[in-house]
């Protein structure tokens, strides 16, 4: 390459406007973008681009730019590109790449596919699962199904529902707890506190899927079988004030008290005390055992985060004092949203009110904070899909909504909206499907967003789908 | 095909272009039914080069790789084709995932003094078969195409060809950091024929 050369061929295009580039440069080695390796295309460009600056000035700023997106280009993932960056990218580099070659396409592309495609597509997801990825499962924005819960007392301390093993809700509205089986949708009435001792502060399903422990606004705790519909046990003098929250770990249920305190009670013996945990100042509102039954998580309402250990717990000869594992202090509001990682042992995700509006991930084996995103909005509960690494979390105002994160990447996957005040419980049904929410606005949604569980599952297959895939119809 | 000549060793400008241009037919034939560009039903068998190969019964896929193939043994008759690309794209974003490379080099002599060149069509046809076996036995590195996708073709010319009425000029639709993986070749004698396949970095395993 040299001026002249470069200088006659621009004459001539000058002269022959018609015909583009009538002048064949240099040897016959045609120029072959795809074939080189990018940094040898770039060189080629950067000497073509010296060349033209006397005799285009225009152009300079559009090769100087070129180049730098180019190369950095060439750093970055290219998949981040955006697509009309690509487009001028590559305009670009047909009007900056004075190569020998012209570039042809046939105008009328064939019509049909684009309908033949499409049809080829559905059939082949569904006939061959393993030559296309993993579409992504269509998320229902709205509820599966609405039920009317009146009476709910609106307090953001209390625990109000419960999906039990043998597939039933229990639900406290005022003095009553309710029943609603999900196998055949019908309703019953397990009992009703007397107004003195009542409202109902928190149910929790015993792991038998049979009984129900029940704490009340008087301090007692109640255990009720729920086949029968009889009061077991009553247990009394647990606590000074209102129980808020409810934990079981096999046949101890933890209880924790507006006093601060949270009591193991051994529900089988007479003595049912069996530890007491301190270290909250005030309400206990979130109250979570591990998956394996280690550690018990707390939250309370001076914002603070404990984790316990159950065998440190018990290594300790005196049953009255026990000291937490970890204090965690990094909420800057009320602690009540909790949830232990079903995939990833020693992971706890905690959510903070509406002074904090944050969801923090845990290492709950080192105390060490792996992640904290601010949702800008009260975090009233938190559940972990149990086929997807995927978390769930409810809010209040402004949106009242549920959102669904990636994990570990925290991106939103979906918003559901519906409810019209702060969603203050959520559960999950025993196969994982589907999530009950109970908002204050008295109802009582179902919702199926955490998709049917799929037994044979490759690798995580999702990132590669393209922007479409999100309004996916395949199942 | 009816031009080519009768003695079976001499081959001629005029068979050669015929037999890449019909090569490059049946290639891309091959390509959307092995990538699952096209449904599989709508596919035929028919027997070529000693193996069984798929033709598109789709009217508009059939006239398009029709024309397409007239128009390429023109400018190879005329040494002007450079190489053919059948390019593989995401029809939601227009991402180009694959890019087919039909690198053709063309004996300058041929075309100038107009000699014949001998090679038998067995040869040929031998090497053409080596080439659509390995495409067919793509799809066992090629990463899934798991979208709608749609396919063009370009054609590298040199730049003093008249564009036919038909075409129009278009950007190289490259690919960012390509894995390429090449195919064998074939030659006529005339025309030598390079296939090489590039396509998307699957960076599944890096994450």
């Amino acid at each position: 390459m040299d001026a002249g050369s470069f200088s006659s061929c621009i004459s001539s295009e000058k002269a022959r406007p018609a015909s583009r580039h009538p002048l064949r440069e240099g040897g016959s080695r045609p120029y072959m973008p795809s074939l080189l390796s990018s940094s040898k295309d770039f060189s080629s460009r950067q000497s073509g681009g010296d060349r033209f600056i006397p005799d285009r000035s225009a152009m300079d700023f559009d090769m100087a730019y070129y180049l730098l997106t180019e190369r950095r280009k060439e750093k970055e993932n290219a998949a981040a590109a955006s697509p009309s960056k690509g487009t001028y990218r590559r305009l670009l580099a047909k009007n900056l790449l004075n190569n020998r070659t012209r570039i042809l396409a046939f105008k009328s592309k064939p019509q049909a596919p684009a309908e033949g495609i499409l049809q080829e597509t559905h059939s082949n997801a569904a006939s061959h699962p393993s030559k296309s990825a993993k579409p992504q499962r269509h998320i229902p924005q709205s509820a599966e199904r609405i039920l009317d819960a009146p009476d709910l007392v609106d307090d953001y301390y209390l625990n109000l529902l419960d999906w039990g093993s043998s597939n039933v809700l229990s639900i406290a509205l005022g003095n009553t707890v309710h029943l609603w089986d999900a196998s055949d949708g019908s309703t019953s009435e397990l009992f009703t506190v007397d107004e003195d001792v009542g409202p109902v502060t928190s149910v929790s399903w015993a792991p038998d899927g049979r009984h129900i422990a029940a704490g009340l606004n008087s301090s007692d705790i109640q255990l009720w079988d729920s086949s029968s519909g009889n009061l077991l046990r009553t247990l009394r003098g647990v606590h000074g004030s209102r129980v808020g929250s409810l934990a079981w770990n096999n046949n101890i249920l933890t209880t924790g008290g507006m006093d601060g305190k949270i009591v193991n009670n051994d529900v089988r013996v007479r003595s049912h005390i069996v530890q007491t945990y301190r270290g909250h100042q005030r309400e206990v509102c979130g109250l979570k055992w591990s998956g394996s039954g280690q550690q018990l998580a707390s939250g309370g309402n001076d914002n603070l985060l404990h984790i316990w250990d159950l065998s440190m717990a018990s290594s300790n000869s005196s049953p009255g004092q026990n000291q937490w594992l970890y204090k965690l202090e990094d909420h800057m509001a009320t602690v009540k949203a909790l949830a232990w990682c079903p995939f990833q042992s020693n992971l706890l995700a905690s959510g903070g009110g509406s002074g904090d509006r944050c969801i923090k991930f845990w290492n709950t084996r080192t105390g060490v904070r792996l992640n904290s995103v601010d949702t800008g909005s009260q975090v009233c509960s938190l559940l972990w899909n149990k086929n997807e690494r995927e978390l769930l979390s409810s809010h209040g105002s402004t949106q009242n909504q549920l959102t669904l994160w990636k994990y570990p990447s925290m991106v939103k996957i979906a918003e559901l909206t519906g409810h019209t005040s702060r969603v203050l419980f959520m559960v999950q049904s025993p196969n994982g499907r589907t999530v009950a929410s109970l908002a204050g606005d008295e109802t009582l949604r179902f919702w199926n967003v955490f998709g049917t569980p799929e037994a044979p599952k490759p690798a995580a297959k999702t990132a590669s789908t393209g922007p479409f895939s999100s309004f996916s119809h395949i199942r | 095909m009816a031009s080519r000549t009768a003695s079976k060793d001499i081959i001629t400008l005029r068979g050669s272009a015929a037999i890449v241009s019909e090569f490059f037919g049946y290639a891309a034939n091959s390509i959307l039914y092995n990538r699952g560009v096209y449904p599989e039903e709508s596919f035929t068998k028919v027997k070529k080069y000693g193996l069984s190969m798929l033709l598109t019964q789709d009217e508009s896929v059939k006239s398009f790789i029709g024309s397409l193939t007239s128009q390429l043994s023109e400018w190879l008759e005329a040494g002007k084709l450079q190489r053919i690309v059948l390019v593989i794209m995401s029809m939601a974003t227009s991402e180009v995932l694959e890019r087919w490379n039909f690198n053709i080099e063309t004996d300058a002599e041929v075309v100038e003094k107009g000699v014949s060149r001998e090679k038998s069509d067995k040869e040929i046809m031998r090497e053409i078969q080596a080439i659509m076996r390995q495409i067919a036995s793509c799809i066992t590195y090629l990463p899934c195409l798991d979208e709608p996708c749609v396919f063009d073709v370009l054609a590298y010319t040199d730049k003093d060809v008249a564009i036919p009425f038909a075409w129009i000029e278009s950007d190289a639709k490259l690919i960012q950091n390509p894995q390429m993986v090449k195919l064998h070749s074939f030659d006529t004698k005339i025309h030598k024929v390079d296939t090489l396949v590039s396509y998307k970095n699957d960076d599944w395993d890096e994450k």
